[in-house]
Parts: C-alpha cells; sequence; structure tokens
C-alpha cells in the first residue's frame, strides 16, 4: 500500500484561503488504511478549513471520498460537480492528486497530503516502508528483507560500518539494521551463501523514470 | 626526498605508519599544509577524509594533491555517499593522473550526521562495488566495459569494524571487500589488544595478502570513552582505559590519551600484533608528533 501524511494545516490553508467553493477529496483505498485521507480525515480537514475561514460568507466546503483516487473511472463521476467549485483540495497519494487534476482540466488541484512510502501497517498507527519499487527485485537474495528500501544507505553487499550494538541501524537507533536482519534470516534458512555473493551495482535504470508499463496481453 | 609510494610501503616495511589528515572548510589551505609538512616525513603516508562525518568541506583529492606537492604520500579517501558511478571513476581518473596512487574505499557516514542534512544521499555503490571498479579500472576498463586510454594504477585499501555487534554480518562483508582485492586494510578504532588480536587472526585467515593497520583513535577523558561506548558504532573502550582516564588530574587528559595510544602502539609492535597502525587524531594533528615519539616511533 502507499503510505502518507497529511501536511501541516497552515501549509494547506496558505494553498487554499483564498478560493470560496472547495472540494476536500478523499480516498477509500490506501490511505484510508493510514489514516491520512480517508472519511474521516476528509471530515476533519473540512472542519478545519471552515473554522479557519468562518469570516468568509462565501466559504463552501463539499467532501467526497471516491473508492479510489487514482482510477480515472471513478474521479471521472465527479466531472459535473467542476462548475461549482473553485479548487479541490486532495487527500489522495500524489498519483491520486495528478488523475483528479488531469480530469479537472480547469480548477487547481491541490495536495493535502504528503506521501510517503510503499509500505505495511505493522501495527495499530505504525507504518513500515517496504519498497522502493526499484523495478529490479531483490528479495529472493535477500531472505525477504529489503536492502534497497531497509537499509538506510540501500546497500547492496551488508551492512556498513556503522552498524550500532544490537543491530540498529547507524542513522536511527530505533530501526534496525537491515542487513543484520538479512543475515539473521538467512542463516536460519540455511541460505547465507547468498550474502557471500558478489552483488554487482544495481541497474538504477531498471525503471526508466517516468515510469510507463505497456501490457501487451490480458 | 622523494616519498616511498605507499605499494612499496606496504611490501617491504615492517611496522607501517599512516595518520588521517582532515581537510578545512573553505580555501585556505595554510594549517593543512603546516600538517602536510609537520608529518610527511614522519610517517608512511598522510590518508585523507572524503567529507567526513558529512560535513562538506575541501575535496579528499585537492589535500592528496597538496600532499603530493609538498612531498608527501597521499592515500585518498573515496566514499560511495556524494558521488554517482560516473563522478567516482572521473575523480579516480583524475587523482591517478596527478599521482594519487593510493585509494581507501569507504562506503561513507549517513547523510544526517553531517552539516547538509537535506542533501540527497547518492550511495548508488557499496564498498565492496568500489573496490571491484577500481580493480576494473585498474585493468584498464571503465565500469561499462569501456576501453581506457591510459589505465589507474591503485593501490586499494578497506575498512574494517571487529568491535561490531553482532560481528558475523561484518566479518560477511569484509570477507567481500577481501575477495574483491586490496591490498590494505585499517580498522576501526581499536583499544582492546584481544579483540584485535582475534580479528588479526581471522583475517589472516581470509589469506587475502593484504597488510592490516589497526586503527588509533586516542580517547582524552572518561567521557569521551563512555560517550564513544554508548553512540559510536564499532567502538569499544574496556573499563581499565575508563578508570585509568577518571584518575587522570583535570587538564592532563590529552596529555594521558596520547600516553594511553603510544602504549597501546608500542605493545601492538612489540608482539608483532599486526602489520602497522592508523592514527586518526583529528582536530589535534599537531600533537601526532607526540604519539609517535611516545610510541617510540618518530624516527
Ligand atoms: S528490491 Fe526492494 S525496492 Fe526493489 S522491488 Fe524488491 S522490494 Fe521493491
Ligand atoms: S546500519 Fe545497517 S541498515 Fe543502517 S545504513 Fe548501515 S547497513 Fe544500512
Amino acid at each position: 500500500m502507499i503510505v502518507a501524511e497529511r501536511k501541516p494545516f497552515e501549509e494547506i490553508w496558505n494553498m487554499i484561503s483564498h478560493y470560496n467553493r472547495i472540494l476536500v477529496l478523499g480516498c477509500g483505498t490506501c490511505v484510508t488504511i493510514c489514516w491520512a485521507g480517508g472519511e474521516k480525515e476528509v471530515g476533519i480537514l473540512a472542519s478545519q478549513l471552515k473554522i479557519a475561514g468562518e469570516k468568509n460568507n462565501e466559504l463552501i466546503i463539499t467532501e467526497s471520498v471516491p473508492e479510489r483516487q487514482c482510477e480515472i473511472e471513478m474521479i471521472q463521476e465527479l466531472k459535473d460537480k467542476e462548475g461549482n467549485i473553485d479548487a479541490i483540495l486532495s487527500m489522495g497519494c500524489g498519483a491520486g492528486v495528478q488523475t483528479v487534476a488531469g480530469i479537472f482540466t480547469d480548477i487547481p488541484v491541490f495536495p493535502a497530503l504528503n506521501t510517503t512510502f510503499l509500505g505495511m501497517p505493522e501495527a495499530e498507527g505504525l507504518w513500515v516502508e517496504m519498497c522502493s519499487a526499484c523495478g529490479d527485485c531483490y528479495l529472493a537474495y535477500t531472505g525477504g528483507i529489503c536492502p534497497v528500501t531497509r537499509c538506510g544507505k540501500g546497500l547492496l553487499n551488508g551492512p556498513c560500518g556503522g552498524t550500532r550494538k544490537g543491530g540498529k541501524c547507524e542513522i536511527d537507533p530505533e530501526k534496525d539494521c537491515a542487513w543484520v536482519l538479512i543475515y539473521r534470516r538467512l542463516e536460519k534458512l540455511s541460505m547465507l551463501d547468498l550474502m557471500e555473493q558478489y552483488r554487482e551495482p544495481k541497474n538504477y535504470r531498471a525503471v526508466k523514470r517516468p515510469g510507463i508499463i505497456r501490457a501487451t496481453a490480458r | 626526498m622523494k616519498p616511498v609510494p605507499f605499494r612499496e610501503v606496504l611490501e617491504k616495511k615492517d611496522f607501517i605508519v599512516t595518520v588521517e589528515v582532515a581537510p578545512q572548510k573553505g580555501t585556505n589551505t595554510g594549517k593543512a599544509i603546516s600538517h602536510i609538512n609537520l608529518l610527511k616525513d614522519r610517517v608512511d603516508a598522510l590518508n585523507v577524509t572524503d567529507n567526513q562525518s558529512s560535513v562538506m568541506r575541501y575535496p579528499s583529492v585537492g589535500m592528496c594533491l597538496l600532499i603530493k606537492e609538498n612531498g608527501g604520500e597521499p592515500v585518498m579517501q573515496a566514499t560511495c555517499r556524494d558521488k554517482n558511478r560516473l563522478a567516482i571513476q572521473a575523480d579516480l581518473l583524475f587523482a591517478s593522473s596527478r599521482g594519487i596512487n593510493n585509494v581507501l574505499c569507504l562506503t561513507g557516514d549517513a547523510i544526517d550526521v553531517g552539516d547538509h542534512t537535506q542533501a540527497k544521499p547518492v550511495f548508488e555503490l557499496d564498498s565492496v562495488q568500489l573496490i571491484n571498479l577500481v580493480n576494473t579500472l585498474n585493468s584498464g576498463k571503465d565500469m561499462a566495459g569501456n576501453e581506457l586510454n591510459g589505465k589507474t594504477d591503485f593501490c586499494i585499501g578497506a575498512s574494517a569494524t571487529p568491535s561490531s555487534d553482532p560481528v558475523e554480518p561484518q566479518l560477511l562483508k569484509f570477507r567481500k571487500k577481501v575477495h574483491q582485492g586490496i591490498s590494505f586494510v585499517q580498522t576501526q578504532a581499536v583499544y582492546d589488544i584481544d579483540e584485535l588480536k582475534r580479528f588479526i587472526e581471522y583475517a589472516r585467515k581470509l589469506d587475502g595478502g593484504m597488510k592490516i593497520l589497526a586503527g588509533i583513535v586516542p580517547v582524552i577523558s572518561a567521557r569521551m570513552a563512555e560517550y564513544m561506548n554508548a553512540n559510536v558504532p564499532g567502538i569499544f573502550v574496556p573499563d581499565t582505559l575508563i578508570t585509568e582516564l577518571k584518575n587522570t588530574p583535570k587538564g592532563e587528559g590529552i596529555k594521558k590519551g596520547i600516553e594511553i595510544a603510544a602504549r597501546f602502539i608500542r605493545q601492538i609492535k612489540d608482539e608483532k600484533v599486526c602489520d602497522g597502525v592508523h592514527i586518526m587524531f583529528i582536530g589535534r594533528e599537531e600533537r601526532i608528533p607526540e604519539i609517535l615519539e611516545a610510541s617510540g616511533l618518530w624516527a
């Protein structure tokens, strides 16, 4: 899933305060699960906007939470609202914001979230990054633990010299060193030879950014 | 006096001594040159940091040139943090063309510990791949397999962390560096002779033919030692040293630190524990001669 966090209200307000009719647009998929842009968060932001703009008599805040903001069909359904709004405040991920902007071509679309990473909920209210969509997956060599993403330096041949006592990461003592995790997992699976092998420098052009995939069959 | 190439030093000398020097932040090279002149004839090589601790400075290659110009033998540190493969290779070609023939291949510290904390961490290569890369340039090719018009001739070094916890993943990575082909190894600062001996015994078994230099960083107060134990990865200062530092009268910490370092160096040399030492006393380079004198290395 895609994980995002809401921007500080002040930043949002600075983007949007001179518009009167604002649609706050959430998304029912990833950002609902990470508590950033679902129905509840749309409601909270809408109330904050109403309070901040209470002196503006013309301020009209509407709310909508399509199932997925990154699907053209689902956003197309909202297109008839365009004449009645001045701006959209999207609470979708970056892909959602851009999908909406591609459809609502006559009004500005602003992001209310900072899209942060691809991850998963590890515990209640805790999301961790798992994948950087590098286009050349290494998980087969690393016991299913992504070094590109979960090692603070994205190293491919083992830990840096900065690993802290007890196997914590140099960059953040709260986090485990990915290479210690990889070592322990491969050891348990009797697959340490995979870590012993030399890994060539990564192909950083495995995905030619911006990435496009065209299906050849379905 | 023309300096002896470090490669030759590694082959011939019984006890090798290198020191670390850090370039300044800015263009005034006066202090760097005075450090170079103070040390160049007393040690086998001056090893120059590369944006050490992720703090932006005058480049390693720049200070290596100053060392050459002033008659010393430089070791250029190269990290993977700030440059992609094009930039790293170009820098190495430049260094080689100017007679800088020693390179220490490092991963590099995290951006977060430095003074440009919003910078993009590059880390496109890791230290094992960097060693492979330098060997490739030495063979006359670039990383993409293209023929070079003039190859490099680097003597390659790597670092090792003997006292990590857990140590196994570090040793595995170290093996990979050795397998890529290195001529010398510098350890992280060590204070415990048994720990050093265990590592040396392990490294010798790998049979890479490389020379091993023990990392020496003088600790100048009990507080510094305790701080390092708690916060600096891969460093372990034994309690006996901490007690010794605690019992040192105020104002004599540096002297004590120098004395402890010198004692350790003498022990390494007398017991032939490893092939030499690499002394790091960043910010106090002018006191390195005292360490050399006290350990009997001031020839
Ligand atoms: S190696 Fe890591 S970043 Fe690349 S695809 Fe696999 S999980 Fe994602
Ligand atoms: S401590 Fe481990 S996870 Fe952190 S940067 Fe170093 S190798 Fe990567």
